[in-house]
Parts: structure tokens; C-alpha cells; sequence
């Protein structure tokens, strides 16, 4: 599915001139406070994100991924306590009020979900939802606002934009939902777009067109684009550098080709050889075995500790987060690289 | 959407004729003679019987029901057997303020129901919340007739803001109207807002964590719009539900409220009507009744359309 996506190692080799960091995550922590005290979902992550580059955030189901980035959006449960530094276009905006955090929404941050199905809204129309949004964010007068919506749409391509603004989600199938999201995402013009499993949710064939969508959207807009996936490939041909993260750290983090290719951590490793490879001899995949310790239920050493055949007594403490070859990894027994 | 109407239109005839059909039958199957009642214990059996060949209860069962059955068609219920008057003249005497009864009640259940709920819903946990919660459980616990005394006592009798009893209709004015319903209203309203308000803080407390409300916090509109249209747009269907419910329950809960304030409404006359065997006045009341209710579910489907574009096209 991958021959579609125009591969990224281009713009790596092009000299480029240096580019903006629109995203910087230093040290975030996140922990719910509930009737016992703090429960700790998210330990540490630091990444940063430049304008047109796409960072992928990558691991199992739980493992903090997408609570990472409702931190990053303000949208956070109410009970969330969180720590550490988000810096956006080189404004702090981790110790904003949540009013000022809501601002930022839209105008200079855009989100799309993982089901577009049930992430807009059932019983207003597509042209209400697109222009509500615009008429509070960029002060558009209806008839502006609306004109706005159905450019957006032809933009991300849908058909006949104008019949689908009076139109409503259930009306619509998987793909031009997810176009729809597209659009209401970008529609302000934000400098970062935070996609949480854009494609999951939607047929093999769609997937590919959704993702060469955001991709175009991406050099067209020079957005800088976090993209939270599980989806192995995706990385590899969709985004210039990977974080992965395991249990509400960071294991590993570097450009996407060294971390697919040639991951250091055990953890890492053991996603590529769960997926299916098209290419070498391989007839069974290699599961990681077990699954990930429940939230609070952490290991005190190296959380991935317990399903790792390298750990040893070293591992019974926590490791820190240092440069291993080419890419930052947190280990004791980081793999050599092979390639 | 007309196609829509049209159906919840056809499904209005056996709502309005189920209940006609029970009374119908209720009433001529029970014990008791309305002729032998209307003239006394003096009257001589020739007398009665000249009375039921007058009335039409000599005839058979279905043959009345047919005279009846076309009474209705022709808009004709026929008289009174108490009143001696024309049943079409003296129901819409005594509808009116059983119809404006349960409109203000509802308005007021509506009211304090959706206030309250999101009240509660807003500050989860918080004990303004835990407040709510309880005094909705108590009041859903208080009968009506209860409460309608307490409100009497207290307000009526203790502070005298309004009368202890009678009404005044709205062509007497509005402020003179509104002291005499409100309290009556409010003691009928009191349990459904309680209801309502349960319903309310759920429902959004709900809704609250669908997707959609998160999406609309991404997109940065402003709390108020999250809530007020995004959130109560869904939040509000099942409080529309309860308040269809209230209202039929309200409909038939007036007779007890009539009574205590003294309304001269449709509720205490049936009451009243049924204990004279006045067959035909208990059927011309029904028959409103049904007629209210369902004109009332029709309205509500409507309101389900105009929220819900599914709805419209299934």
C-alpha cells in the first residue's frame, strides 16, 4: 500500500534551509488524580516537530499515546495534573489558563480523529459544523464562512461541496468523512496538525488515498504534523522522524527510517517483527509476548523489562533516555545497529 | 420529513381510539343503572325504562357502539344525561383549564429540569451536584397531593402571596391568571422536574464524552457553544421524552390537583361525571384527553425531526 506515498529520504538529502520548530514537548508528565492520589498515565516524553515535517508517535494500544496529545491540544481530562513544557511557535503554552489554551485550538492547532464517523457531530449539518468553527475563529461572516467551507472541501476532494455542506455524517462514507475531518482540521489555518490514528478506522483502499491527503496537505500548508500511529508502514514512508513509546515513556526516538530499519530498543524491534514484511522469507511473525502492564501497575527498572529476553538484573532500574548510534534510546542492552 | 409527519399523523387514530373503546365498553359492562340514578329512589320501573328506550341503553351492545361511533364522526357527542345540555358545550368549559394546567406545569418541569440538571451535570461531584441529586430524589418520592398542600400551607396560608383556591381564566388578566395556576402547576410539575432533571444531568454528563464534544473543543469554540449547541442538541432528546411522558401523566395527575385547588377543569368534572354514570360526558372528556395527548406526541415527534435529521429519513 506503500508505492502511492512520495518518499520522504527526498526531502532529507535537499539541502533545506533551516526550518521553524513549530512543536517542542520537553519532559511532559501527565497523572489522573482519583480517589487514591496520582496515577501516572504518561512519564517523560521530549520530542519536538518542524514546520512541514511529520513526526510519528508510535505504539501499542495504551501506552499513553493519545493522552499525549490531548496534553498537547489542552484537552486533557479535568482531572489531569501535568508537567514538563510544550512549547508552540516559540510560546510556552503549557501554563496557560484552559481559556487561553482553547484559543489556540483551531487557529493554530488542528485535530483529526480516529472515527470521523463518531467524532463529528451527529445531527448538525456538515456546513453548520465547518462554519460554526470558522466564524468563531477567524470572525467570517456566514456567507464568508460558508464560501470558505465548500473551498476547503473542493480542496480536500470532495465532490459536489456545496450539496455536502447541507448534507450529514451518516450520509457520507468512511473516506469522505475523514476528508471532512481534513478539512474542518486545516480550515483555519493551524501550523500543526495532530492526527490520532487518522486511518485506522477505514477501509485498506481508503487508507491509502486519506494518507497521501494529509501528506499533500502537508507540503502544500508546511504543516507540521504529529501523527499518532501503530501502523509500522505508515511511518516509514509517511513521516521524516518516529517517537516510540512503551508504557508512558519514550524507548526510542530518531528518524523514522534508522528506527523502522534499525531499531535499537528490544521493544521496537519487537514491533517490526510482529508486522508482516512483503519482502524477506519470513513465514511466521515473531509476537511480542505478554502485553502491556496496566496503568500503576508499572515495574519499578525498565518497564519493558518483564517481555524482554535481553533484561537482566541492570534492568531493575530505570534507564535514561541517551544517544545509542543514531538514534536516543532507553536501555541497558540496546540491539547493535545491523545494518 | 411531510412523509414522516404523515406516519406519526395516521398512528394519532388508535391512540385516540383504544382509550374511547375501553371507556365505552368500561362503562356499559360496569353495575349500576344511570337511569334508575337520574330519577331517584321514587321512580317507578316503567319510568326507568322509558328513560333507557330515551337514552338509547335498551339497545344492544353494538349497536350502541355504532350510534356512539358515528356520534363522534358527525362531532355530535350527544347531551349530558346530568346536565341536559349538548356534552360538545360543556367540555371546552372545563378543557381550557385543565389544558393551560398541564401547559404550565410542563413549562415549569421543563424549566427547573434542564436548569437543574446542567447545573448538576456542570459541577459533577462537586456538592452542588451531590444537592441537586438528593433533592431530585426527594422530590420524585413526594406525591403531588402532598406537595400541593405544603405549597398551601406555606405560601398561601403562611406568607398569603397567592390565593388557597378558585381560578381566575386569562381573559380576567394575566397576573390574576398566574396567581391562581402557578401554584397548582407547580405542585403538579414538581415530581416530572424532578425527573427531568435526573434525566437532564445524565444525559449530558453522556454526551459529554462523545467524540464529537471533544472534536468541537479542538475545532476552539467557546465552552458556552460546546454546551449549549453541540452537547444539548443530543442531551435534550431523552429530556423531550420524559416530557411527553410527563405531560400524559400530567394530564391524568390534574384530577387530584383540580380537586385540592378547586380548578373547574376537565379532570374534577370527569371525575365527577363518572360518578353519575354521565356515560356520555365521560366519553366526550376521554375522548379529549386522548385528543390533547396525542396532538401533544405528534408535536413531540416533530421536535424529535427538527433535532434529529436520522430520524427524518429512515
Amino acid at each position: 500500500m506503500t508505492a502511492h506515498v512520495a518518499p520522504l529520504a527526498v526531502d532529507l538529502v535537499s539541502p533545506q534551509p533551516e526550518r521553524r520548530t513549530v512543536l517542542a514537548v520537553e519532559n511532559l508528565g501527565l497523572s489522573l488524580r482519583n480517589a487514591d492520589g496520582l496515577l501516572p498515565i504518561v512519564t517523560d516524553v521530549s520530542f519536538s516537530i518542524r514546520e512541514g515535517e511529520a513526526v510519528a508517535l508510535v505504539g501499542e494500544s495504551g501506552c499513553g499515546k493519545s493522552i499525549t496529545a490531548s496534553a498537547i491540544m489542552g484537552i486533557a481530562p479535568d482531572n489531569a495534573v501535568i508537567t514538563g513544557t510544550i512549547t508552540l511557535n516559540g510560546k510556552v503554552i503549557s501554563g496557560l489558563s484552559p481559556r487561553d489554551r482553547r484559543r489556540l485550538c483551531g487557529r493554530h492547532m488542528g485535530f483529526i480523529f480516529q472515527e470521523p464517523m463518531t467524532a463529528l457531530h451527529p445531527t448538525l449539518s456538515i456546513g453548520r459544523q465547518m462554519t460554526d468553527t470558522l466564524k468563531h475563529n477567524l470572525g467570517l461572516s456566514q456567507a464568508e464562512a460558508t464560501n470558505r467551507a465548500a473551498e476547503l472541501l473542493d480542496r480536500v476532494g470532495i465532490p459536489r461541496a456545496r450539496d455536502i455542506l447541507k448534507g450529514y455524517v451518516h450520509e457520507l462514507s468512511g473516506g469522505m468523512r475523514q476528508r471532512v475531518m481534513i478539512a474542518l482540521a486545516i480550515s483555519c489555518g493551524p501550523s500543526l496538525i495532530i492526527a490520532d490514528e487518522p486511518t485506522t478506522a477505514l477501509d485498506v483502499t481508503i487508507q491509502a488515498q486519506v494518507l497521501d491527503l494529509l501528506d499533500d496537505m502537508r507540503r502544500e500548508l508546511n504543516l507540521a504534523m504529529l501523527f499518532i500511529t501503530h501502523d509500522l508502514e505508515v511511518v516509514g514512508d509517511f513521516c521524516e522522524r518516529a517517537v516510540v513509546m512503551y508504557a508512558g515513556d519514550v524507548v526510542e526516538r530518531g528518524l523514522s527510517d534508522d528506527v523502522v530499519r534499525a531499531p535499537a530498543h528490544p521493544y521496537a524491534r519487537g514491533l517490526i517483527d510482529a508486522v508482516p514484511a512483503h519482502d524477506d522469507g519470513r513465514t511466521r511473525l515473531t509476537p511480542i509476548l505478554g502485553t502491556v502492564p496496566p496503568v500503576g501497575q508499572w515495574p519499578e527498572g525498565c518497564r519493558f523489562a518483564p517481555r524482554c529476553a535481553r533484561a537482566d538484573a541492570q534492568c531493575q532500574t530505570r534507564p535514561a533516555l541517551e544517544q545509542h548510534g543514531r538514534t536516543d534510546v532507553r536501555c541497558w542492552h540496546p540491539l547493535e545497529e545491523n545494518a | 420529513m411531510l412523509r414522516y409527519l404523515g406516519k406519526r399523523f395516521l398512528l394519532i387514530l388508535p391512540t385516540i381510539f383504544v382509550p374511547l373503546i375501553l371507556v365505552f365498553l368500561l362503562l356499559r359492562l360496569s353495575p349500576g343503572d344511570p337511569a334508575g340514578m337520574m330519577l331517584g329512589d321514587q321512580a317507578t320501573a316503567e319510568q326507568i325504562a322509558a328513560l333507557r328506550t330515551q337514552l338509547g341503553l335498551d339497545q344492544p351492545i353494538w349497536v350502541q357502539f355504532l350510534l356512539w361511533l358515528k356520534g363522534i364522526v358527525t362531532l355530535d357527542l350527544g347531551n349530558s344525561i346530568f346536565f341536559r345540555e349538548p356534552v360538545m358545550q360543556i367540555i371546552p368549559r372545563y378543557a381550557g383549564v385543565t389544558i393551560l394546567l398541564t401547559v404550565v406545569a410542563l413549562a415549569l418541569a421543563v424549566l427547573i429540569g434542564v436548569s437543574m440538571g446542567l447545573l448538576s451535570a456542570m459541577n459533577r461531584n462537586k456538592p452542588i451536584d451531590r444537592g441537586v441529586v438528593t433533592t431530585a430524589v426527594l422530590g420524585i418520592s413526594l406525591p403531588e397531593f402532598w406537595f400541593a398542600l405544603l405549597l398551601i400551607f406555606l405560601f398561601a396560608v403562611t406568607l398569603r402571596w397567592f390565593p388557597v383556591a378558585g381560578y381566575n381564566p386569562p381573559s380576567a388578566g394575566l397576573i390574576a391568571f398566574g396567581a391562581t395556576i402557578f401554584l397548582p402547576a407547580l405542585a403538579l410539575g414538581v415530581r416530572q422536574s424532578a425527573l427531568m432533571t435526573r434525566m437532564m444531568r445524565s444525559s449530558m454528563l453522556d454526551v459529554l464524552n462523545e467524540p464529537y464534544i471533544t472534536t468541537a473543543r479542538a475545532q476552539g469554540l467557546p465552552e458556552s457553544t460546546v454546551i449549549g449547541r453541540y452537547a444539548m442538541r443530543i442531551a435534550a432528546m431523552p429530556v423531550i421524552t420524559v416530557a411527553g411522558l410527563s405531560a400524559g401523566y400530567m394530564l391524568g395527575g390534574a384530577v387530584t390537583i383540580e380537586i385540592i385547588f378547586a380548578l373547574p377543569g376537565l379532570g374534577r368534572m370527569l371525575v365527577e361525571a363518572v360518578g353519575r354514570r354521565d356515560y356520555p360526558l365521560v366519553e366526550g372528556g376521554v375522548l379529549t384527553i386522548s385528543l390533547v395527548l396525542a396532538v401533544l406526541n405528534l408535536a413531540i415527534d416533530l421536535v424529535y425531526a427538527i433535532l434529529d435529521p436520522r430520524i427524518r429519513y429512515q
